[in-house]
């Protein structure tokens, strides 16, 4: 139980950083998809350019985890048509919600509690994807 | 500092803090991702007896549990305790935009979602039964099918570099300009 409460702290902090740059908001996300603002490509964009370096300092440093054990980052398994097709599905959800899977968790608790209900249909469309996945090219 | 921290935070406070929040989840062993909750919770509610997917040991993926209770914490103390009640400031474009659409901007109250369309009486209309649902639906099949959401593949994917998650975001745009610029105006009709 300890072990867990150092993530419930990492999601507490990654809800407020969702929260207050807006990122859940579905009108900055129209937005984005409209080409009309620089807000969401400035969070995307500067967050990933921070993102390289952490991961360059994390390998060259060879840094630990707080438990000792090496820092691996697992690479994705090659293909293209799972990233592509799946991402362009999970891209028309993103667009009409407004909101991608950490937005969805952060605005049920910020008080938009119809939001459970595009949660728990997120977790019937994962159900649906394992029910599916043995006849879905890769 | 309350007042501070209640502004909304420009885009080069929140990005460089969201690739921390990668770093710490890489200290506690684990790779930044949310989606995969989707997955655990399916295992949660018994379906790895049907579907062989589903049968993970729950013990090891309870973390990614943790991480959304957080985030569900994070929301309502950012909503409770940090809020404003300026209205969200979006592009005078997206405005107009908007309302061709017949979606009202961003109201004064602070707002950050149209609740004409996300709310429990929005739910009651075809309207936003296909918004909230059908879009759940879309995104917890699509990120299965992708391995990854924003977080896994656009932050922490992008970060090291790999090709799979360039791909994957790639399609996220194509999916969002598909639905934003073809389908929303025909799926706001209903």
């Amino acid at each position: 139980m300890l072990k867990l409460i150092k993530f419930l702290i990492a999601g507490v902090i990654f809800g407020i950083i969702l929260t207050k740059s807006e990122v859940i908001s579905w009108y900055r996300i129209q937005e984005m998809f409209r080409f009309q603002s620089f807000h969401m490509y400035g969070i995307i964009g500067s967050a990933v350019v921070v993102g390289i370096v952490i991961v360059q300092i994390v390998k060259r440093l060879k840094l630990r985890s707080i438990e000792g054990n090496p820092i691996e980052i697992e690479p994705k398994a090659s293909g293209f048509i799972r990233y592509f097709v799946g991402g362009s599905i999970f891209g028309l959800g993103w667009a009409m919600t407004g909101a991608c899977p950490g937005p969805l968790y952060a605005l049920f608790g910020y008080g938009y509690t119809v939001m459970i209900v595009a949660i728990f249909s997120a977790i019937i469309g994962t159900a649906i994807y394992g029910l599916l996945r043995d006849k879905l090219p890769h | 500092m309350i007042d501070w921290l209640s502004q909304p935070w420009p885009w080069y406070i929140g990005g460089p803090l969201i690739a921390l929040v990668m770093l710490l989840m890489l200290l506690f062993g684990k790779q930044l991702g949310v989606s995969s909750a989707f997955r655990t919770f399916c295992t949660m509610g018994g379906a790895g007896k049907y579907i062989p997917f589903f049968s993970l040991n729950l013990k090891e993926q309870l973390w990614n549990v943790a991480f959304v209770a957080g985030i569900i914490l994070g929301g309502w103390i950012a909503g409770t305790f940090l809020t404003t009640d300026a209205a969200i400031e979006i592009s005078e474009a997206t405005v107009n935009d908007l309302a061709e659409l017949k979606i009202d901007p961003p109201p004064p109250s602070g707002a950050l979602i149209p609740t004409e369309l996300f709310s429990w009486d929005g739910l009651r209309s075809t309207r936003g039964v296909v918004f909230i649902v059908l879009g759940g639906l879309l995104i917890g099949f699509g990120t299965r099918y992708a391995g990854g959401c924003t977080s896994g593949h656009a932050i922490m994917g992008l970060s090291n570099l790999q090709w799979p998650s360039l791909i994957a975001v790639i399609g996220f745009f194509t999916g969002g300009l598909i639905m934003t610029h073809l389908l929303l105006p025909l799926l706001l009709n209903l």
